[in-house]
């Protein structure tokens, strides 16, 4: 596997360059034994960060079957039915298999080197945390291959629709528990990693953003996958058990599922973005060589998003029939989340007015995150607009508007920390020509990809249909030829990180001129042990 | 049909932005195959739906300056405070005097919009002195529609020819079809103009959601509840809709037709409609001869059957059992027209009992005996089928046409 060989390549060199460490601590054992038994948080969040890319490719395989179909009105390529649970599919596997894992891959290599910290408070929780996830996305990947067909009734899973799926159902439910425990012991470790283990004068208010907004979505995982955990289980008595939670037949209320999920949902979202956030907290001061600007306002930002996120979650809704009272303070606890997303924008912008930027690959991914997530924001503000978004809704301008935030926005944002950062992890420079040329080719289609669709969605598309009337062919045609080609583009990501791995040149111990913080007072590759010994954080800046 | 509001006055800075996002769209390829109607939400034909595509341009312009606030700043930014150019950083990194600025200044646009916003949302849920009840009821993959008042009652599906065509493949469909392609029913819902039609929406299996863009609604159809919607039909003409909520595998392909049409059509309409129900009624039970039944039956099977069972009954392996040559079809006739009045309990497979009447059941049985080789030389006649409705068991599910006899 490349996985382990490559890995190989970093840390090799780790016990050489560790220093003054004694006995027992050692460098990690090799072969397949190491991945499965290592409690290592570096370890734990390449596994991580390794797993979202595969499923990175699965899950946009499936994104480019929808887009093939779609390529031209009429059924070319698959049935309906397969269309419906490759939409299904492809959502579940990048919400809970690529955007959640590579997020906290990433605070597992990043957030104890931040904090100056030696590990994760909870290694063995860490290791069990990871190693469900593979066995959560077998079953689930694996009911593609039963008779009865993967889960076709949307990633959402209303019933009535979600309760004729055939035998896949149960499965579907068990690997989302499963997802659910990992993503809930992930978040216990962050927390109580950031809580316990910083180093002394690592003060709350001198934390690095990225860590302030993986604490606030710990807390938010640790707030929702339960909820979630619950509104599937009621599913799963309903289907098997002969309860009627989501049944009007037998007394129940199929929008109270809704209202379950979303209540889930929401928050979700923003575990979704807030470490974005952070990421690119982390990535503009770097480039603009310059202090983040407003580092309080972005956490207090940053924990009025995490609350107001509790109280929107019906915006998802509005066409399911609500007072006029739920209504209109759901649409307008829904305006007022633009508040604190706009102060984190303008407070970006504020960062790289007046600094002296250089734009390196990590720094093309951050400003192409804050320019193409404020257009999915955007967006989301004119779908707060309840007589609009009623208009609006599951429509194809829904579609763009939330691929912007999650495909520009999460995603960009793991890129952009992973050419960040790679330096630190291999110890290497990843290959800045072929960065720049990923960065231009990714951009260019997933405009190309995205922006027809708010016109389709407006024009009168509606989402999750495998034929349309000829009238929506051309922009579906454009939209499809994006999709292959961003699709392909992410090739050159994957050779560039293996190029990487594998060599190039030397990276030194601060990799980024601009670079504040803990993780670049250690070697590059960092060594397999960091921060053994509290760092003396009076001689370097924490952020 | 509609256009965008090109005729609106809007202010000159407004027209300069809106000119810079047409120009910037010029980026994307292919801008100029398709015309501004397929890229905007139409001004519809209500005075909602007008009220509705006014939010959403005025909110649409402040999200433009907005854009253009934020990223001409960065790109002035980009230009001017690069490393190349020599400059060195400036250091400040906080002012409570900004934050609060772009805290309240965003906050008083939201009122801006807000306000206007309640205003046609309040104005949505008013339905009072609605003159018209339409009960509209999403299944599996069509909509019924209940006249509550003037006794008439249909199904509407995806016009029988073009569902047929489109399983055969798509490029027949495309070329038989074309700019129709899965935009004409059976049955089209007529309604009145000047009139305030509410609509109840309702569902019998899973959620299915009413919208036709053009009158500004999409409400969802819920099983077991009832949704309100409202609409006073200012132009007559047909407007397009569909099913937005996914229901399943034949989301894509459940249409709605609307044509509004003068109140005095509408009463002609209503009377022949009403009395064509009455006719069907009264002749319903007539023996029909093989040809007429297969006849009848090849179109009722093409609306309602083929979506799963395929249009040459060869169905989907895994999926959905074959017609063609399966033990049902050429077996015994009783369990046959049992299977299809009362459904596969847990499968796909719906009751068909309230949904067919019993010469469209005898009719479609007939056929699916006799086509696809299946060859059974049998004719099953609307009395059978009746017979087979009043045994106790199917007592309770008789066909309801929605006139009170």
């Amino acid at each position: 596997m490349t996985t382990d060989s490559s890995h190989d390549g970093v840390v090799h060199h780790a016990p050489g360059e560790h220093h003054d460490h004694d006995h027992d601590h050692h460098g990690p054992a090799y072969g397949l034994m190491r991945w499965i038994t290592t409690t290592n948080h570096k370890d734990i969040g390449s596994l991580y960060l390794w797993f979202s890319l595969i499923m990175f490719f699965i899950g946009g395989a499936m994104a480019l079957v929808i887009r093939a179909e779609l390529f031209q009105p009429g059924i070319q390529i698959v049935d309906p039915m397969f269309f419906n649970s490759m939409t299904t599919m492809h959502a579940l596997v990048m919400i809970f298999g690529v955007v959640m894992p590579a997020f906290v891959g990433l605070a597992n290599w990043m957030i104890p080197m931040m904090i100056g910290a030696p590990d994760m408070a909870l290694p063995r929780l860490n290791n069990w945390s990871f190693w469900i996830m593979p066995f959560a996305f077998a079953i689930l990947l694996s009911t593609l291959f039963m008779d009865s067909g993967g889960p076709a009734g949307g990633w959402t899973l209303y019933p009535p629709l979600s309760l004729q799926m055939g035998d896949s159902f149960a499965f579907v439910i068990f690997a989302i528990h499963f997802m659910g425990i990992s993503s809930v012991m992930g978040s216990i470790n962050i927390v109580a990693t950031i809580f316990n283990m910083r180093a002394p004068g690592v003060t709350f208010m001198k934390m690095p953003m990225f860590v302030w907004t993986w604490l606030i979505t710990a807390y938010l995982l640790i707030a929702t996958i339960p909820v979630l955990a619950g509104a599937v289980t009621m599913l799963l008595t309903d289907r098997y058990f002969g309860t009627s939670f989501f049944s009007a037949a037998g007394g129940g209320d199929p929008v109270m599922f809704q209202h379950i999920f979303w209540f889930f949902g929401h928050p979700e979202v923003y575990i979704l973005i807030l470490p974005a956030f952070g990421i690119i907290s982390s990535i503009i001061p770097t480039f603009a060589r310059k202090p983040l600007f407003g580092y309080d306002s972005m956490v207090y930002a940053t924990a009025s998003i995490a609350f107001l996120s509790f109280i929107v979650w019906a915006h998802h809704m509005f066409t399911t029939g609500m007072p006029l009272a739920g209504s209109l303070f759901f649409m307008m606890s829904t305006m007022l989340i633009s508040v604190p997303t706009g102060v984190k924008v303008f407070n970006w912008v504020a960062t790289m007015w007046r600094g002296a930027m250089t734009f390196e690959t990590p720094m093309l991914f951050a400003i192409g995150f804050v320019i193409m997530f404020t257009i999915g924001g955007l967006s989301g503000l004119m779908l707060a607009i309840t007589p609009a978004d009623i208009q609006y809704h599951d429509t194809y301008f829904v579609v763009a508007h939330f691929h912007y935030v999650l495909v520009p926005g999460a995603i960009y944002s793991i890129m952009a920390a992973t050419y960040y950062w790679i330096p630190k992890w291999t110890g290497n420079m990843y290959d800045e020509t072929l960065g720049k040329w990923h960065f231009w080719i990714s951009t260019v289609f997933v405009n190309v990809l995205f922006f027809p669709m708010h016109f389709v969605g407006l024009a009168g598309m509606n989402r999750r249909i495998p034929d349309y009337s000829l009238q929506f062919a051309d922009w579906n045609m454009v939209a499809s030829i994006g999709a292959f080609g961003f699709g392909f583009s992410q090739l050159l990501f994957v050779w560039i990180v293996i190029k990487c791995v594998r060599g190039g040149k030397q990276a030194t111990d601060e990799v980024w001129e601009g670079a504040r913080g803990l993780e670049w007072t250690v070697p590059s590759p960092a060594p397999y042990h960091t921060f053994e010994t509290a760092p003396d954080i009076t001689k370097y800046a924490v952020r | 049909m509609t256009t965008t509001d090109h005729s609106v006055p809007t202010p000159a800075p407004l027209r300069h932005l809106m000119r810079l996002l047409v120009g910037s769209c010029a980026l994307l390829p292919a801008l100029a195959i398709a015309g501004w109607d397929e890229l905007n939400m139409p001004v519809g034909v209500t005075d909602l739906s007008a009220d509705v595509h006014g939010l959403h341009m005025r909110i649409f312009y402040v999200c433009c300056a907005i854009g253009a606030a934020v990223f001409g700043v960065m790109i002035v930014s980009m230009f001017l405070h690069r490393k190349s150019r020599g400059v060195k950083p400036a250091t400040f990194h906080e002012s409570t005097k900004v934050e609060i600025v772009w805290t309240v200044v965003p906050l008083l646009i939201l009122v801006a919009m807000a306000v206007p916003a309640a205003k046609v949302l309040i104005k949505m849920e008013d339905f009072s002195d609605s003159e018209m009840s339409i009960k509209v009821t999403g299944y599996q993959w069509r909509w019924h529609y209940d006249y509550l008042d003037e006794g008439i009652a249909f199904y509407s599906a995806l016009d029988a020819e073009q569902n047929l065509a489109r399983q055969r493949g798509a490029d027949d469909a495309l070329e038989q079809f074309g700019d129709t392609y899965l935009r004409e029913v059976d049955n089209e819902l007529v309604v009145p103009t000047g009139v305030k039609i509410r609509f109840l929406n309702t569902a019998a299996d899973v959620i299915h959601s009413w919208w036709v863009p053009d009158l500004a609604l999409k409400k969802d159809a819920i099983p077991g509840f009832i949704n309100e919607n409202w609409a006073t039909i200012n132009e007559p003409g047909v407007y397009n809709g569909k099913c937005a909520e996914l229901c399943g595998r034949d989301h894509g392909f459940m249409p709605i037709v609307v044509r509004a049409v003068t109140p005095e059509e509408f009463q002609v309409w209503a009377d022949e409609k009403r009395a064509e129900t009455l006719a069907a009624i009264e002749t319903q039970h007539d023996p029909r001869d093989l040809p007429t039944l297969l006849a009848q039956g090849e179109s009722v099977y093409g609306a309602n059957c083929s979506t799963c069972h395929q249009a040459e009954g060869q169905g989907i392996p895994g999926m959905f059992p074959a017609i063609a040559g399966s033990d049902i079809a050429t077996g015994d006739i009783d369990a046959h027209v049992a299977m299809v009045l009362h459904g596969v309990d847990g499968t796909p497979m719906n009751a068909w009992s309230g949904a067919l009447t019993d010469a469209e059941i005898a009719a479609v049985v007939t056929y699916q005996r006799n086509a696809f080789g299946n060859d059974t030389g049998d004719s099953v006649q609307p009395l059978d089928v009746r017979a087979a409705r009043s045994t106790a068991l199917n007592a309770a599910t008789e066909f309801d046409m929605g006139v009170t006899q």
